[in-house]
Protein backbone atom coordinates (compact mmCIF):
# COMPACT_ATOMS: atom_id res chain seq x y z
CA UNK A 1 0.00 0.00 0.00
CA UNK A 2 2.66 2.40 1.10
CA UNK A 3 4.91 1.49 -1.49
CA UNK A 4 1.95 1.77 -3.77
CA UNK A 5 1.89 5.19 -3.44
CA UNK A 6 4.95 6.06 -3.23
CA UNK A 7 5.45 5.23 -6.32
CA UNK A 8 1.84 7.01 -7.26
CA UNK A 9 3.72 10.27 -6.01
CA UNK A 10 6.76 9.81 -7.83
CA UNK A 11 4.66 9.74 -10.87
CA UNK A 12 2.83 12.71 -10.20
CA UNK A 13 6.29 14.06 -9.18
CA UNK A 14 7.97 13.65 -12.70
CA UNK A 15 4.37 15.05 -14.41
CA UNK A 16 5.37 17.80 -12.15
CA UNK A 17 8.74 18.28 -13.21
CA UNK A 18 7.55 18.05 -17.05
CA UNK A 19 5.54 21.36 -16.84
CA UNK A 20 7.93 22.64 -14.83
CA UNK A 21 10.36 22.18 -17.06
CA UNK A 22 8.50 23.91 -20.15
CA UNK A 23 7.22 27.02 -17.80
CA UNK A 24 11.20 27.47 -16.61
CA UNK A 25 12.29 27.33 -20.36
CA UNK A 26 9.91 29.62 -21.46
CA UNK A 27 9.68 32.15 -18.37
CA UNK A 28 13.35 31.35 -16.22
CA UNK A 29 15.63 31.09 -18.61
CA UNK A 30 15.20 34.44 -20.24
CA UNK A 31 16.28 35.87 -17.11
CA UNK A 32 19.61 33.40 -16.18
CA UNK A 33 21.05 34.73 -19.78
CA UNK A 34 20.56 38.39 -18.79
CA UNK A 35 22.18 37.72 -15.62
CA UNK A 36 24.78 36.08 -17.03
CA UNK A 37 25.07 39.13 -19.98
CA UNK A 38 25.42 41.34 -16.85
CA UNK A 39 28.33 39.11 -15.02
CA UNK A 40 30.25 39.33 -18.06
CA UNK A 41 30.18 42.97 -18.72
CA UNK A 42 30.75 43.43 -15.47
CA UNK A 43 34.10 41.03 -15.59
CA UNK A 44 34.84 42.82 -18.63
CA UNK A 45 34.58 46.06 -17.11
CA UNK A 46 36.92 45.23 -14.11
CA UNK A 47 39.42 43.41 -16.06
CA UNK A 48 39.48 46.86 -18.53
CA UNK A 49 39.72 49.38 -15.26
CA UNK A 50 42.97 46.77 -13.60
CA UNK A 51 44.74 47.24 -17.27
CA UNK A 52 44.29 49.80 -18.90
CA UNK A 53 46.33 50.66 -22.49
CA UNK A 54 45.84 46.61 -22.51
CA UNK A 55 43.38 45.57 -24.97
CA UNK A 56 42.79 42.18 -23.65
CA UNK A 57 40.09 39.77 -24.85
CA UNK A 58 38.30 40.87 -21.08
CA UNK A 59 39.67 37.78 -19.05
CA UNK A 60 39.21 34.72 -21.11
CA UNK A 61 35.91 33.00 -19.89
CA UNK A 62 36.84 30.19 -17.25
CA UNK A 63 36.54 26.93 -19.54
CA UNK A 64 33.24 25.95 -19.95
CA UNK A 65 32.52 22.19 -18.16
CA UNK A 66 28.95 21.92 -19.33
CA UNK A 67 28.18 24.48 -22.13
CA UNK A 68 25.60 27.10 -21.94
CA UNK A 69 22.88 24.87 -24.20
CA UNK A 70 23.63 21.99 -22.09
CA UNK A 71 22.87 23.82 -19.04
CA UNK A 72 19.63 25.44 -19.80
CA UNK A 73 18.40 22.09 -21.74
CA UNK A 74 19.27 18.75 -20.56
CA UNK A 75 20.81 20.14 -16.97
CA UNK A 76 17.52 22.16 -16.40
CA UNK A 77 14.95 19.13 -17.50
CA UNK A 78 17.27 16.60 -15.63
CA UNK A 79 17.49 18.81 -11.94
CA UNK A 80 13.72 19.73 -12.21
CA UNK A 81 12.39 16.51 -12.93
CA UNK A 82 14.79 14.80 -10.27
CA UNK A 83 13.81 17.65 -7.57
CA UNK A 84 10.43 17.10 -8.68
CA UNK A 85 9.85 13.89 -8.48
CA UNK A 86 11.70 13.41 -4.99
CA UNK A 87 9.24 15.49 -3.45
CA UNK A 88 6.56 14.04 -5.08
CA UNK A 89 7.48 10.73 -3.54
CA UNK A 90 8.49 12.26 -0.05
CA UNK A 91 4.81 14.02 -0.43
CA UNK A 92 3.33 10.77 -0.69
CA UNK A 93 5.13 9.42 2.33
CA UNK A 94 3.66 12.35 4.29
CA UNK A 95 0.07 11.81 2.95
CA UNK A 96 0.54 8.29 3.79
CA UNK A 97 1.07 9.50 7.65
CA UNK A 98 -1.74 12.14 7.33
CA UNK A 99 -4.01 10.49 5.36
CA UNK A 100 -7.31 9.46 7.62
CA UNK A 101 -5.82 11.09 10.47
CA UNK A 102 -7.39 14.80 9.10
CA UNK A 103 -10.65 14.17 10.37
CA UNK A 104 -13.22 12.55 7.30
CA UNK A 105 -10.89 14.59 4.76
CA UNK A 106 -11.16 12.49 1.34
CA UNK A 107 -8.10 11.47 -0.50
CA UNK A 108 -8.01 14.16 -2.85
CA UNK A 109 -8.60 16.87 0.20
CA UNK A 110 -5.62 15.51 2.08
CA UNK A 111 -3.53 15.74 -0.73
CA UNK A 112 -4.75 19.44 -1.97
CA UNK A 113 -4.33 20.40 1.92
CA UNK A 114 -1.01 19.12 2.14
CA UNK A 115 0.45 20.82 -1.11
CA UNK A 116 -0.98 24.14 0.12
CA UNK A 117 0.98 23.61 3.16
CA UNK A 118 4.37 22.45 1.63
CA UNK A 119 4.44 25.17 -0.80
CA UNK A 120 3.97 27.54 1.82
CA UNK A 121 6.13 25.71 4.42
CA UNK A 122 9.07 24.69 1.93
CA UNK A 123 9.50 27.24 -0.26
CA UNK A 124 7.09 31.10 0.29
CA UNK A 125 8.51 31.03 3.87
CA UNK A 126 12.14 30.34 2.87
CA UNK A 127 12.28 32.28 0.46
CA UNK A 128 10.58 35.66 1.57
CA UNK A 129 13.92 35.54 3.86
CA UNK A 130 16.17 34.07 1.31
CA UNK A 131 14.93 34.87 -2.29
CA UNK A 132 16.13 32.69 -4.82
CA UNK A 133 18.76 34.82 -7.06
CA UNK A 134 20.03 34.32 -10.77
CA UNK A 135 23.80 33.89 -11.33
CA UNK A 136 26.34 36.80 -10.55
CA UNK A 137 23.85 37.69 -7.20
CA UNK A 138 26.16 35.89 -4.35
CA UNK A 139 29.48 35.82 -3.33
CA UNK A 140 31.05 32.58 -3.97
CA UNK A 141 32.86 33.03 -0.56
CA UNK A 142 29.79 32.83 1.40
CA UNK A 143 28.13 29.32 -0.60
CA UNK A 144 28.42 27.46 2.26
CA UNK A 145 26.75 30.15 5.24
CA UNK A 146 24.04 30.99 2.71
CA UNK A 147 23.30 27.09 2.17
CA UNK A 148 23.25 26.38 5.36
CA UNK A 149 20.72 29.42 6.37
CA UNK A 150 18.77 28.79 3.57
CA UNK A 151 18.38 24.75 4.40
CA UNK A 152 17.98 26.15 8.46
CA UNK A 153 15.18 28.11 7.21
CA UNK A 154 13.23 25.57 5.36
CA UNK A 155 13.63 23.23 8.57
CA UNK A 156 12.42 25.79 10.61
CA UNK A 157 9.70 26.11 8.80
CA UNK A 158 8.81 22.77 8.35
CA UNK A 159 8.54 22.10 11.86
CA UNK A 160 6.70 25.06 12.97
CA UNK A 161 4.08 23.94 9.80
CA UNK A 162 4.12 20.71 11.91
CA UNK A 163 3.91 22.06 15.12
CA UNK A 164 1.00 23.91 13.79
CA UNK A 165 -0.76 20.68 12.64
CA UNK A 166 -0.35 19.06 15.86
CA UNK A 167 -2.12 22.45 17.64
CA UNK A 168 -4.72 22.29 15.21
CA UNK A 169 -5.33 18.81 16.51
CA UNK A 170 -5.35 19.36 19.59
CA UNK A 171 -7.44 22.53 19.47
CA UNK A 172 -10.42 20.74 17.46
CA UNK A 173 -12.30 19.61 20.49
CA UNK A 174 -12.58 22.96 21.96
CA UNK A 175 -12.51 25.47 19.25
CA UNK A 176 -14.09 23.49 16.07
CA UNK A 177 -12.28 22.78 12.80
CA UNK A 178 -12.62 26.00 11.41
CA UNK A 179 -11.81 28.20 14.30
CA UNK A 180 -8.39 25.70 15.07
CA UNK A 181 -7.37 26.13 11.82
CA UNK A 182 -7.18 30.00 11.99
CA UNK A 183 -5.61 30.01 15.44
CA UNK A 184 -2.85 27.22 14.05
CA UNK A 185 -2.18 29.05 10.98
CA UNK A 186 -1.54 32.19 13.13
CA UNK A 187 0.70 30.58 15.21
CA UNK A 188 2.37 29.23 12.28
CA UNK A 189 3.11 32.64 10.83
CA UNK A 190 4.15 33.93 14.13
CA UNK A 191 6.60 31.55 14.92
CA UNK A 192 8.38 31.64 11.30
CA UNK A 193 8.24 35.54 11.71
CA UNK A 194 10.06 35.35 14.80
CA UNK A 195 13.02 32.67 13.07
CA UNK A 196 13.14 35.07 10.19
CA UNK A 197 13.44 37.79 12.15
CA UNK A 198 16.42 36.40 14.45
CA UNK A 199 17.96 34.15 11.24
CA UNK A 200 20.85 36.83 9.62
CA UNK A 201 19.96 38.79 6.57
CA UNK A 202 21.71 38.42 3.23
CA UNK A 203 21.82 41.23 0.79
CA UNK A 204 24.39 40.43 -1.73
CA UNK A 205 22.93 41.67 -4.98
CA UNK A 206 25.39 43.63 -6.96
CA UNK A 207 24.86 47.20 -6.95
CA UNK A 208 24.06 48.27 -10.55
CA UNK A 209 22.21 44.88 -10.77
CA UNK A 210 18.83 45.57 -13.13
CA UNK A 211 15.90 44.84 -11.04
CA UNK A 212 13.51 43.70 -13.79
CA UNK A 213 15.66 40.92 -14.65
CA UNK A 214 16.01 40.04 -10.55
CA UNK A 215 12.43 40.74 -10.50
CA UNK A 216 11.39 38.29 -13.43
CA UNK A 217 13.52 35.82 -12.12
CA UNK A 218 12.44 35.75 -8.64
CA UNK A 219 8.86 35.26 -10.37
CA UNK A 220 9.63 32.80 -12.44
CA UNK A 221 11.18 30.42 -9.64
CA UNK A 222 7.99 30.97 -7.84
CA UNK A 223 5.62 30.31 -10.87
CA UNK A 224 7.51 27.18 -11.36
CA UNK A 225 7.12 26.13 -7.51
CA UNK A 226 3.50 26.87 -7.46
CA UNK A 227 3.10 24.99 -10.38
CA UNK A 228 5.27 21.97 -9.36
CA UNK A 229 2.93 21.95 -5.93
CA UNK A 230 -0.41 22.23 -7.51
CA UNK A 231 0.23 19.41 -10.10
CA UNK A 232 1.60 16.90 -7.10
CA UNK A 233 -1.15 18.41 -4.75
CA UNK A 234 -3.83 17.64 -7.77
CA UNK A 235 -2.41 14.85 -9.95
CA UNK A 236 -1.58 13.00 -6.69
CA UNK A 237 -4.66 13.33 -4.89
CA UNK A 238 -6.48 12.08 -7.98
CA UNK A 239 -3.90 8.69 -8.03
CA UNK A 240 -4.06 8.22 -4.56
CA UNK A 241 -8.35 7.98 -4.51
CA UNK A 242 -7.54 5.37 -7.05
CA UNK A 243 -5.61 3.32 -5.14
CA UNK A 244 -7.35 3.62 -1.80
CA UNK A 245 -11.35 3.16 -3.13
CA UNK A 246 -9.61 -0.09 -5.47
CA UNK A 247 -10.54 -2.30 -2.27
CA UNK A 248 -13.64 -0.80 -1.50
CA UNK A 249 -16.67 -1.97 -3.30
CA UNK A 250 -18.44 0.60 -4.89
CA UNK A 251 -22.07 2.00 -4.04
CA UNK A 252 -23.46 1.40 -6.92
CA UNK A 253 -22.01 -2.08 -7.28
CA UNK A 254 -23.29 -2.67 -3.77
CA UNK A 255 -26.57 -1.68 -4.34
CA UNK A 256 -26.89 -3.70 -7.49
CA UNK A 257 -25.61 -7.16 -5.80
CA UNK B 1 -12.72 14.19 16.61
CA UNK B 2 -15.05 16.02 13.91
CA UNK B 3 -17.66 13.27 13.59
CA UNK B 4 -20.02 15.23 14.78
CA UNK B 5 -19.68 17.71 12.18
CA UNK B 6 -19.75 15.19 9.48
CA UNK B 7 -22.24 12.10 10.64
CA UNK B 8 -23.04 10.64 7.57
CA UNK B 9 -19.53 9.73 6.16
CA UNK B 10 -17.55 7.14 7.25
CA UNK B 11 -13.78 8.38 8.26
CA UNK B 12 -11.07 6.90 6.01
CA UNK B 13 -8.92 4.61 7.50
CA UNK B 14 -5.63 5.50 8.18
CA UNK B 15 -2.51 3.95 7.57
CA UNK B 16 -0.68 2.08 10.31
CA UNK B 17 2.31 4.02 11.37
CA UNK B 18 4.32 0.66 11.59
CA UNK B 19 3.45 0.23 8.04
CA UNK B 20 4.74 3.76 7.19
CA UNK B 21 7.40 3.50 8.97
CA UNK B 22 9.95 1.68 6.68
CA UNK B 23 9.29 3.29 3.30
CA UNK B 24 9.50 6.74 4.84
CA UNK B 25 13.15 5.95 6.61
CA UNK B 26 14.60 3.84 3.20
CA UNK B 27 12.58 5.96 0.53
CA UNK B 28 13.13 9.69 2.77
CA UNK B 29 16.77 9.29 3.10
CA UNK B 30 17.18 8.23 -1.12
CA UNK B 31 14.97 11.11 -2.36
CA UNK B 32 16.58 13.74 0.10
CA UNK B 33 20.11 12.48 -1.09
CA UNK B 34 18.58 13.19 -4.70
CA UNK B 35 17.87 16.61 -3.90
CA UNK B 36 21.42 17.17 -2.27
CA UNK B 37 22.36 16.44 -5.55
CA UNK B 38 20.22 19.07 -7.17
CA UNK B 39 20.14 21.24 -4.36
CA UNK B 40 23.90 21.78 -2.65
CA UNK B 41 26.45 19.13 -4.19
CA UNK B 42 29.59 20.98 -5.29
CA UNK B 43 28.50 24.25 -3.83
CA UNK B 44 28.63 24.27 -0.02
CA UNK B 45 29.36 20.64 0.55
CA UNK B 46 31.47 18.04 -1.94
CA UNK B 47 30.77 14.71 -2.04
CA UNK B 48 32.43 14.08 -5.82
CA UNK B 49 35.38 15.50 -7.07
CA UNK B 50 35.37 18.29 -9.62
CA UNK B 51 32.40 20.77 -10.42
CA UNK B 52 30.62 19.10 -13.22
CA UNK B 53 27.49 18.07 -11.28
CA UNK B 54 27.11 21.72 -9.90
CA UNK B 55 27.78 22.96 -13.61
CA UNK B 56 25.38 20.58 -14.88
CA UNK B 57 22.21 21.06 -13.01
CA UNK B 58 23.08 24.69 -12.12
CA UNK B 59 20.25 26.39 -14.11
CA UNK B 60 17.50 24.30 -12.22
CA UNK B 61 19.60 25.02 -8.98
CA UNK B 62 19.00 29.00 -9.52
CA UNK B 63 15.51 28.66 -10.58
CA UNK B 64 14.59 26.29 -7.75
CA UNK B 65 15.44 29.01 -5.43
CA UNK B 66 18.81 27.09 -4.53
CA UNK B 67 21.89 29.25 -3.10
CA UNK B 68 24.42 28.63 -5.69
CA UNK B 69 28.22 30.23 -6.23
Amino acid sequence: MVGNLLLRGMLAGVLAGLICFCFLKAFGEPSVDRAIAFEAQMDDAKAKASMPGMDMPAAAPDEELVSRPVQAGLGLFTGVVVYSAAFGGLFALVFALAYGRMGALEARSVSALLAGMGFIAVYVLPSLKYPANPPSVGEPETIGMRTALYFAMIALSLASMIGASMLHRRLLARLGAWDAAVVAGAAYLVVVTVVALLLPSVNEVPAQFPAVVLWQFRIASLGAQLLMWTTIGLVFGRLAQQHLMAGTPRLGAAIRA
Amino acid sequence: MTSVAFPAKSRPAAIPVRQVLPWAIFGGLLLMLAIYFVGAEEGATSLIRGMYVHEFVHDGRHLLGFPCH
